[in-house]
């Protein structure tokens, strides 16, 4: 027998002695009503994990016939943006192709290395023209990063992988409709 | 692990001496309602404390989404309660809090009152007393304004008539309270800084200098 299962089993009945028993019952009743005031707290601050981000969907404004397989068009719409209190239309560009398939890939201008806007091949006319090189079309003015028509990157270009596309919908009425933007690995299957 | 933990660093700092002396300190019979009920009244100083203390922290949380702007204050206030998990909670604490500090206080000061807890040695305690009272109201003014919704709004432009019919000086107080000419944007900005950055701090030396007398003094002996 130990010392301790001794001393419960002689002097103290519940093994307990009265003044650890009564630390014990305070400390627990103190700790029980410092977390009713704290509990609240953590919560509210926890609260922007649950909000997840934006997840709606905007006419682009225009039909998906309107875009074709060879060059990208680029296209100016309004994204919502729901920021705490503050809600609004945030105007956003997005570069659109149709894939071999038909679909219509929605490629964010924003370079994939640190962000700057990426500058599509424009001709004289100010209308996309097909890239000079034959290849890369895309053109980032910052570290160079350059993409194919469907924001493939080359392969020494700075930015680590294709321009993000957005999630798209087509109406009946055969309207583009985007939504948040995934990224895509290198090569172009969209990952996230 | 956690002795282990308080050993090292009380090895190296000694602190265990800070906080025997306040935990040795012992309870005068009069003043422990352990002994008799009636002595619950030498606990309305701590409770006040402790009501503070949530002030503080819910005020900090509140302030990780308000923000002091006409246009958007309430805005805020709006999301702190029908959006913001638990912010109802948050806000409710602050505001019936806000009520509950000034309770609490005056059943204190009564309690030093009618003991006559306030006389020689303890003057200047009961002056520092009176200051923490208003310094506390000034928490009450300032902090009802930051909602910025119609009773924010008109009880504000009545507190500032109030000062503003101070003979001579009063239109000059009015225009320094408010920030402006009228209740406005700038009142908004100001009212915000008080409550928050001015207040708190001079509360805080306030209470230190409160406790560190009464330390020196100890209570005020049974009737
Ligand atoms: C004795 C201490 C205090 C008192 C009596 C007090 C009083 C008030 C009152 C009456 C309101 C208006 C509440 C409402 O109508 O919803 C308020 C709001 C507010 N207070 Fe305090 N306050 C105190 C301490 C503090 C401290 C220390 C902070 C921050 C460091 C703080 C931050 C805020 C904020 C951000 C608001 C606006 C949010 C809201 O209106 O719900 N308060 N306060
Ligand atoms: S940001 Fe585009 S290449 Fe660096």
């Amino acid at each position: 027998m130990s010392d301790f299962q001794q001393r419960a089993s002689h002097d103290e009945p519940s093994g307990l002695s009265r003044r650890q028993f009564l630390t014990y019952a305070l400390g627990g009743t103190g700790a029980f009503m410092a977390s009713l005031v704290a509990v609240p707290f953590v919560v509210e601050t926890l609260d922007p994990i649950r909000r997840g981000g934006a997840n709606r969907f905007v006419n682009s404004g225009h039909k998906v016939s309107e875009f074709n397989k060879t060059l990208p068009q680029l296209v100016e719409f309004r994204a919502h943006r729901d920021d705490g209190w503050n809600s609004a239309d945030i105007p956003s560009r997005t570069w659109v192709i149709l894939q071999p398939d038909g679909t219509p890939l929605a490629m964010s201008p924003i370079c994939t290395h640190l962000g700057c806007q990426v500058n599509g091949t424009l001709g004289p006319d100010g209308k996309p023209a097909p890239a000079q090189d034959g290849q890369w079309w895309f053109h980032c003015p910052c570290h160079g990063s350059k993409y194919t028509v469907y924001g493939i990157q080359s392969p020494g270009s700075p930015a680590p992988r294709p321009l993000d596309v957005h999630t798209v919908k087509v109406d009946e009425a055969g309207y583009l409709y985007l939504g948040p933007l995934q990224q895509r690995n290198s090569s172009g299957q969209v990952i996230s | 692990m956690l002795k282990k933990a308080y050993d090292w660093i009380d090895e190296r700092l000694n602190v265990t001496p800070l906080w025997r002396d306040v935990a040795d300190h012992e309870v005068p019979a009069h003043v422990n309602p352990a002994i008799k009920m009636s002595a619950f009244v030498y606990c309305f100083g701590g409770l006040t404390f402790l009501v503070i203390t949530t002030q503080i922290l819910s005020g900090m949380f509140l302030a990780m989404y308000y923000t002091p702007d006409i246009t958007n204050a309430w805005y805020s206030v709006r999301y702190i309660t029908d959006e913001v998990l638990l912010g109802n909670v948050v806000r409710g604490m602050h505001f019936w809090g806000a009520s509950l500090v000034i309770i609490m206080m005056f059943l204190h000061m009564l309690r030093v009152f009618f003991t006559g807890a306030y006389k020689k040695p303890r003057e200047m305690n009961w002056v520092v007393g009176v200051l923490i009272f208003f310094v506390v109201l000034g928490f009450g003014f300032t902090g009802y304004l930051l909602p910025w919704d119609q009773k924010a709004y008109w009880a504000t432009a009545v507190g500032a008539q109030l000062a503003g019919s101070i003979p001579w000086i009063g239109p000059y107080i009015q225009t320094l309270l408010l920030g402006s000419h009228t209740v406005g944007a700038l009142t908004l900005t100001r009212f915000f800084a008080i409550h928050v950055f001015f207040l708190p701090a001079a509360l805080l030396v306030l209470l230190a200098l409160h406790f560190i007398m009464i330390r020196a003094q100890h209570i005020a002996g049974p009737l």
